[in-house]
């Protein structure tokens, strides 16, 4: 990105100066507009932080630190919805803990999932794919990317979950943690595979064009050496390409965790932490994550005190997403050192 | 010449490197990536073939005109032409709004980028609005949208309290979805244009600001076209910012008298808000309805999809074919 | 196969007197005869000229130390219907450097890259012909393992993004199944870069990046990368153009050791190199192998016309 600005400096003798700085006084109005235009972009990025936090301050100062710790969620925000008129009997007690967790679950997963089917299919693609496969991957990666969200919550709650519920989880398992949790299919193991898919196309784009950047001379340089092709994927491209697939990690895990629709669709909408020590059950209890709890509390949002939960459950999501973004921005960089652009 | 024996040739056509005598690991490996890549295709192919069996199945020509009705006997709860009108109009507007800006941004990111911080800080503020998740976005333009100042977008109920939902308000959100695609296509076509095409211009005498129109953006129709054709594919996509900016009426409400404005102050639905009340987990559960609804909203994807790959082999510079594969 | 013109202690220079410099002293200072500026053509004036007024750097190895380790038989490469070498039958023997000369596009690269199979890199060529090495059809060896025999040093230095230590033993761990420890390595690899001549400039920061290294340094990482392997045959496309005057000196010094060690192959348009280092010269000319004979007398009585009209500089 440092190479913008196309410097139109040295030109022919017989050009008039002024027309080559911004001299004139319409040159520099056209500047003057353009600037002010790119710089409601910064405004738009400072509102949005601002204008969210002011709303949802009250939340965060009537919780404090408990506002992060465990509490029975969906219990909380029934009574703050069902908050007393006047303001000084407004109801603010909330422990999102189970959605952060849930958040974090479906995230994470996804992201591992994703990142190892990605790094492979990338590598697939650049190097090992005969060229016919290669012509019908590129439109599939584009294609996974277009989906819309809600085809592939669809197609999870009407598809997998009931399968899932049909064909793998047994009745005994069901009645093992039925004072505790329902389970029906939908879960956050189910989510985290389809987030994964959701999520993929990206990291296999950025990854693809980073291994291709990789200059030939190094892959080349290996395999004069007698190295096979895996290796020389594995020890010089995917090596060079490590900033590139910690970008890509970092801007697929801001996409999964804003994902709302979907999840309120297949994880579960249920507060709850999943329990590791419950074994294979784990992996079917549902969960609600924070995008999902607010698309599914939309309708509310007039009440005034459950409307401030739910911006503090989107500032969250927002700080997160912002740190996020600019962490992928910043890693892109260090691919530069070589002289690839990505 | 020399002295090496002349033998016949034998024969050879690219002998090609065989992963036969590698190593257990790296043989294990490579399967790996033909799994995976295989398998990329299969659950596409998948995804493709079962939702048009769904819609083979559930699409009747007759969804597509008649206006949806909440109602729990599915024969009468009618098509989706509103439904489909909604992601029209949504997706229309929103790439109106968002080009404008997005091309202004990329222009003089990439042409003027001084103050140079302030280049710099502009183009991390488009990574971040690329990065926030639609549902923030809903969440703040409904923060915005419910000040008095721009009551004049939606409408105010009695009491005076904006309601701060309407198709202005769901549009301005949506094109904040599609600004960063069409700013990063714009800047990858100025990008592309070589540096003595801009000389040429000053030589002429021209100004800058009249070598950026009349030389630079005619040549940026390509790439400002694929931006807006990924644009209109993640707002036809989007169903957090219908659901919490659109109103949730299912029909097209307006809100005013003046004709055509009244329904942009007004509230209604999308393909994708459709699918999502229709489906298990809104509350019309009528999933013959999602899958139709939903089987014509893939359509859209794919049509955009392929209306990009068209763009991008028209292209001849191939500028934004990277911006294209974002 | 014979080996015209050499005999065991004939130590030549040029047609004739003056008499042989013996340029290489082991330990000692060389003395270094500078490449002219870039841009300039300069052939060392052949065909009816005065003789060569470039000095030779190399002297003959007695018959003994010379061996054939690979040869070409009637090679053809094309890429995509287009032929780049046409028939070319040549050997490559330990004990003396092969220099290919010729003007660009004559084929010299894809010749040398297609030693040690680099050409199935490029999708569109094809091949026909043997390549032997040590009587060995290279198209029966796995193509790791001849790469591992005929090692390639190109054209641009290119060390890999690791340290200097990681480059050097890249391909001893790579190589083998097991993976070696560090220690293990370390023997290995300061014996590469001995025999690199990079020891003693860079064994007390064996950990820094080698892209931090000069472009001479990188080049010279780049010959210990391919040596630490043990490999045969070596083969260096044009590995001085990047260069400049003294790193190009101390490369050649290098080759000129090398060869008691190693068959060494040279592409090089630079007419002085090839005389300085190389003990056979082949000279192609749009695919076909034009001349191939003894360094000195390619450059002072060459049989054909076109020889003589490229090493007088009329191709340039």
């Amino acid at each position: 990105m440092a190479t913008t600005a196309p410097a139109p400096a040295p030109v022919a003798p017989a050009v008039p100066r002024r027309a080559r700085r911004s001299g004139t006084a319409q040159d520099r109005r056209t500047e003057l507009v353009l600037a002010l235009v790119a710089a409601t972009v910064l405004a738009l990025c400072a509102g949005m932080l601002v204008f969210v936090f002011v709303k949802a301050w009250p939340s965060f100062e009537a919780n404090g630190l408990s506002w992060f710790g465990d509490g029975n969620v969906d219990q909380q925000i029934g009574d703050i919805f069902k908050s007393p008129a006047d303001p000084a009997d407004y109801v603010y007690t909330i422990g999102a803990l189970p959605l952060i967790v849930g958040t974090f679950l479906t995230t994470a997963a996804a992201v591992v999932l994703g990142l190892v089917f990605s790094l492979f299919t990338a590598i697939f693609i650049v190097e090992f794919a005969p060229a016919w496969l290669n012509r019908i991957l590129e439109p599939v990666v584009r294609l996974l990317a277009a989906v819309p969200s809600v085809v592939y919550g669809l197609i999870g709650i009407l598809v997998l979950v009931p399968f899932v519920a049909e064909n793998l989880i047994s009745t005994e398992r069901k009645e093992s943690v039925a004072f505790v949790v329902q389970l029906t299919g939908a879960s956050w193991s189910v989510a985290a595979v389809i987030l994964a898919v959701m999520i993929v196309p990206i990291m296999i784009a950025i990854i693809v064009d980073a291994l291709r950047a990789v200059p030939k001379s190094w892959t080349e340089g290996a395999a004069a050496l007698g190295v096979n092709r895996w290796r020389v994927m594995w020890t010089i491209s995917v090596r060079t390409a490590r900033p590139a697939i910690i970008a890509a990690v970092i801007l697929a895990t801001a996409r999964a965790l804003g994902e709302a629709i979907m999840l309120a669709m297949v994880a579960g909408s249920v507060g709850f932490i999943p329990n590791p020590f419950d074994g294979l059950t784990f992996f079917f209890e549902p969960v609600r994550p924070l995008a999902a709890a607010v698309v599914e509390n939309a309708e509310g949002l007039s009440v005034i005190p459950f409307g401030q939960t739910i911006y503090a459950f989107a500032f969250i999501l927002l700080v997160s997403s912002m740190v996020l973004s600019l962490g992928g921005w910043l890693a892109k960089r260090p691919m530069r050192k070589y002289g690839i652009q990505s | 010449m020399a002295d090496a024996p002349a033998l016949p040739p034998t024969a050879r056509t690219k002998p090609v490197e065989s992963s036969r005598n590698w190593p257990l690991m790296d043989r294990l490996m490579l399967a790996c990536c033909w799994v995976a890549g295989v398998s990329a295709c299969v659950i596409a192919f998948a995804i493709v073939a079962y939702m048009a069996y769904r819609g083979l199945e559930f699409l009747r020509p007759a969804l597509f005109i008649e206006r949806p009705n909440a109602d729990l006997d599915q024969s009468k709860s009618g098509g989706f032409l509103d439904p489909l009108l909604g992601t029209l109009i949504l997706t229309v507007m929103g790439t109106a709004l968002a080009i404008p800006v997005a091309v202004a941004t990329a222009v003089w990111v990439t042409e003027y980028g001084r103050p140079f911080w302030l280049a710099r800080a502009v183009e991390s503020g488009v990574e971040i609005i690329a990065g926030t998740p639609s549902i923030v976005l809903a969440i703040f333009g409904l923060i915005v949208f419910q000040e008095q100042l721009l009551g004049f977008l939606s409408f105010e109920a009695e009491g005076g309290s904006v309601f701060g939902r309407s198709f202005f308000t769901a549009a301005a959100m949506m094109s904040l979805i599609a600004l960063p695609l069409i700013v990063g296509s714009t800047r990858e076509g100025l990008q592309s244009i070589p540096g003595h095409v801009r000389e040429a211009s000053y030589a002429l005498g021209k100004t800058k600001a009249a070598t950026i129109r009349r030389v630079l953006l005619p040549s940026l129709r390509a790439p400002i076209a694929t931006g807006t054709a990924l644009g209109m594919g993640r707002i036809a996509g989007d169903t957090a910012i219908v659901v919490i900016l659109l109103g949730g009426t299912l029909q097209l409400q307006g809100y005013g008298d003046v004709p055509g404005l009244d329904v942009l102050r007004g509230t209604g639905s999308t393909l994708t808000s459709y699918v999502y009340l229709n489906s298990p987990a809104g509350e019309g559960s009528a999933p013959e309805k999602a899958y139709a609804a939903a089987v014509v909203l893939l359509a859209i994807a794919i049509a955009l999809n392929f209306l990009v790959d068209w763009i991008v082999r028209r292209d001849p510079t191939k500028a934004v074919t990277a911006a294209a594969r974002r | 196969m014979t080996m015209p013109d050499d005999s065991a202690d004939l130590i030549v220079d040029g047609a004739g007197p003056p008499p042989p410099i013996r340029r290489l002293v082991p330990g000692g200072a060389p003395t270094i005869v500078l490449p002219p500026p870039p841009g300039t053509i300069t052939a060392p004036n052949g065909a009816g000229g005065t003789g060569p007024t470039v000095e030779r750097r190399v002297s003959a190895l007695p018959a003994a130390q010379v061996a054939e380790r690979m040869r070409t038989e009637e090679l053809r490469i094309a890429y995509g219907g287009k032929e780049a070498v046409k028939g070319v039958s040549l050997p490559v023997r330990r004990g003396e450097v092969l220099a290919l000369i010729g003007p660009s596009g004559c084929g010299k690269t894809t010749l040398l890259r297609s030693l040690n199979r680099l050409t199935e890199l490029t999708p569109t060529a094809t091949r026909t012909g043997r390549i032997v090495l040590d009587d060995q059809d290279v198209d029966t060896l796995e193509v790791t393992d001849l790469r591992r025999r005929v090692s390639m040093v190109f054209q641009q230095p290119n060390p890999f993004p690791m340290s200097v230590f990681d480059n050097v033993a890249y391909a001893l761990r790579e190589q083998g199944s097991r993976k070696p420890r560090k220690g293990a390595l370390m023997e290995p690899v300061t014996e590469a870069l001995r025999r690199a001549g990079l020891l003693t400039e860079v064994q007390d920061n064996l950990d820094h990046p080698a892209l931090r290294l000069s472009g001479g340094q990188q080049q010279r990482l780049c010959i210990a990368r391919a040596l630490a392997a043990d490999p045969e045959v070596l083969l260096l496309d044009e590995p001085c153009s990047a260069l400049d005057p003294k790193s190009t000196a101390t490369i050649e010094e290098l080759i000129v050791r090398l060869r008691e060690e190693v068959a060494i192959v040279i592409v090089t348009h630079n007419l002085q190199q090839a005389h300085r280092v190389a003990d056979k010269v082949g000279f192609m000319y749009l695919g076909d192998l034009v001349e191939y004979g003894d360094g000195d007398r390619i450059f002072s009585a060459p049989r054909e016309e076109r020889t003589a009209d490229y090493v007088a500089g009329a191709f340039g």
